[in-house]
């Protein structure tokens, strides 16, 4: 868990970050909510716009992983579009959508 | 086929009771993530992009249709209704939940299979010629042997934790289907001039970020020293392989840095030792009881044509290319060997759905002994099918769309899952394969281009086999985009080879139409129709195919 945390700290200059990681249970691809909880939907991310802020979420997300909700935390940069959050890089947008040769299995991705 | 006998039941049935525990311990709080890793992956289970992954072995890719059924079953209850299958002849399920993968172990075990090292440092599942048992030029069926390393290998205590993943292929006839010259060790069943039964033995051979072939360290081993040989092998790896370096730690690396000749002579001096105790050497009984397993199906005599095939051939455009590209020489006459494509044009290469699964298990019990194989091509196989009921087969496989006659031709692509849904993955390889598949698609256009092996992966870690197609396309991502390397005159077979990259790679737009342009240079430059892909490139070298791609220098 600590290895994915350190890379993204690496990257905290980036402006806009939303935090994660997979469902225990499942594996299910989450990301942590304004609320605190983890939502399988990108378009309701917590969007985290200071390291404070990116530092405070992953903290969440550690405590999350002890409590065997989810494994694995980590940041990753996005941009605002269209009123939806895109993940700029593609294994990331990838996560967020499901397979793209397999669009029966695409997931929600809006708000 | 191999039966479970009392201890492997008790073996299988025992792991799947210890993993459930350990799952229950792990979603208990019990054990961390990171106590829980190493042993969900030794039992076959991944974490990747979007779920878990559980990679089931298929040992030396020979199924029943009782197993291919369960199969079916599983990927229709836990999964999303279906499976991938692997250039390991294994099978990946995409969706698992970690909760539900006890109850999957449990109905895997029900039909003797398992997940055990599919994953880890250890001795990965022993993978064989899918014609073995079946093919008109095989020595004898590689299979009995597969088995005995099996049972050798599994959960071997000196070889559980080596300095890294070890995998072993066999096959049985010198027409290699196997892949056995690009394996850590790589068996060829041979006869000597005495007609005894041994083995040529291949060390050091590998893909991944340095692809190797590997070094032949005996000609002829005889049969009962399998398992001293191999032994001594491996404890000169474990010796000596590094742990120091993950990228450093396979035995071809150790091979390079030693020198063939020096490791032959470890090898054969470690040989000398096994060998004193006698513990493994083979006895012929105990291979005459493991081969008895394998054993040919009792199949009726026919006469070598058949009417019913060569009419149905002359009837129709589709079932004749099926006829042609599908359906191998059995070692019986009147018989083939029915290669079922899992490339459709267009589609995902190796994925079936529960459906079809089922539908191949059911046609096996009509047309095949109830006997099915997994290449590592990604398709299925059928091994033993009467010419008379090809045509039938085939009209039976056109309704679940698995009749497509490509079989080694351009569209029938190797491609792993790529960054669709690999944690591993720099850049996708399945988009591009079904891009290459349409473009190439038209039955003319594959007729007219012949035998031209196309393999892609989505790292360097080259489950794809890049490095041994004839055109290889290694995916990597470049400043955040994804960018396609080609490389040329690679080749898996008896003749194997490590491609040569051709110059700089192609964004994922571009690449089909460069993959077309190496396709039409051959065309134009070959000097018959029977002149190959391979056969061309080997003739002509790199200059033509560069200077079609890039102009000339």
């Amino acid at each position: 868990m600590s290895a994915p945390i350190q890379k993204s700290a690496a990257k905290r200059n980036a402006a806009t970050q939303i935090v994660t990681a997979n469902r225990l249970l499942d594996g299910v691809v989450v990301y942590l909510d304004p609320a605190g909880g983890w939502t399988d939907v990108i378009g309701q991310a917590r969007v985290l716009e200071s390291e404070a802020h990116i530092e405070a979420a992953l903290a969440i997300g550690q405590k999350a992983a002890e409590d065997r909700i989810i494994v694995e935390p980590y940041a990753i940069d996005v941009a605002r579009e269209d009123g939806g959050l895109r993940p700029l890089r593609l294994r990331e947008a990838i996560r967020a959508k499901g397979p793209t040769i397999r669009e029966d299995l695409a997931r929600p991705v809006a708000a | 086929m191999y039966r479970y006998d009392e201890f492997d039941r008790d073996f299988v049935d025992g792991r799947v009771a210890q993993f459930s525990d350990q799952v229950e311990r792990r979603l208990s709080g019990e054990l961390t993530e990171e106590q829980f890793r190493p042993l969900r992956l030794m039992n076959g289970v991944y974490l990747q992009l979007h779920a878990y992954m559980l990679r089931i072995a298929v040992p030396y890719g020979t199924l029943s249709s009782k197993q291919m059924r369960m199969l079916g079953h599983i990927a229709r209850t836990y999964d999303r209704g279906y499976g991938h299958f692997t250039t390991r002849q294994n099978l990946q399920f995409n969706w698992p939940a970690l909760k539900d993968v006890p109850a999957i172990l449990k109905d895997l075990a029900s039909v003797e299979m398992h997940a055990l090292q599919t994953s880890g440092n250890c001795i990965r599942n022993v993978t064989a010629d899918h014609f073995a048992g079946a093919a008109a030029d095989e020595v004898a069926d590689p299979r009995p042997y597969a088995e005995i390393l099996r049972q050798w290998s599994s959960i071997h205590p000196e070889f559980s934790y080596l300095p890294r993943k070890f995998k072993l292929a066999v096959t049985g006839s010198p027409n290699d289907r196997a892949a056995i010259q690009l394996h850590d060790i790589g068996l060829e069943v041979k006869k000597n001039e005495a007609g005894e039964l041994g083995f040529a033995v291949y060390v050091g051979g590998g893909q991944g970020r340095t692809p190797m072939i590997a070094h032949k360290v005996r000609d002829f081993l005889p049969e009962e020293d399998m398992l001293a040989y191999c032994e001594a092998i491996m404890r000169v790896y474990n010796l000596h392989g590094r742990r120091d370096n993950k990228y450093k730690a396979r035995i071809k690396i150790l091979v390079h840095e030693t020198g063939a000749s020096e490791i032959t002579r470890q090898i054969e001096e470690e040989f000398a030792e096994v060998r004193k105790t006698e513990q493994l050497r083979l006895p012929e009984e105990e291979i005459a009881r493991i081969t008895a397993y394998f054993a040919p199906p009792a199949l009726e005599t026919k006469p070598e044509r058949s009417g019913a095939f060569e009419a149905a051939k002359a009837d129709s455009r589709e079932f004749a290319a099926f006829a042609e590209n599908n359906v191998s020489a059995h070692k019986r006459p009147g018989y083939g060997i029915v290669t079922i494509s899992l490339k459709p044009i267009g589609g995902i290469p190796g994925d079936a759905t529960d459906v079809q699964m089922e539908a191949v298990a059911d046609l096996a019990d009509r047309f095949s002994q109830s006997e099915i194989r997994v290449s590592h091509e990604q398709n299925l196989v059928l091994p033993h099918v009467a010419l008379d009921d090809v045509p039938a087969l085939y009209a039976a496989l056109v309704e679940y769309g698995l009749a497509t006659g490509n079989a080694g031709l351009v569209t029938d692509i190797i491609a792993c899952p790529g960054l669709d849904y690999c944690a591993l993955a720099n850049a996708r390889a399945i988009n591009i394969a079904q891009d290459l598949s349409n473009r190439f698609g038209a039955p003319e256009r594959q007729k007219e281009i012949g035998e031209l092996k196309i393999k892609i992966s989505g790292c360097i870690n080259a489950c794809g086999h890049h490095h041994v197609g004839h055109i290889g396309l290694l995916g990597v991502d470049k400043r955040g985009e994804e960018v396609y390397q080609i490389t040329l005159g690679g080749s898996g077979a008896e003749d194997a080879a490590v491609g040569t990259l051709v110059g700089p790679g192609f964004s994922g737009e571009e690449v089909g139409g460069a993959v077309e342009t190496v396709v039409d240079t051959y065309l134009k430059l070959r000097e018959s129709p029977e002149e190959t892909f391979l056969t061309a490139v080997r003739r002509l070298g790199q200059k033509p195919f560069k200077e079609a791609l890039y102009g000339a220098a």
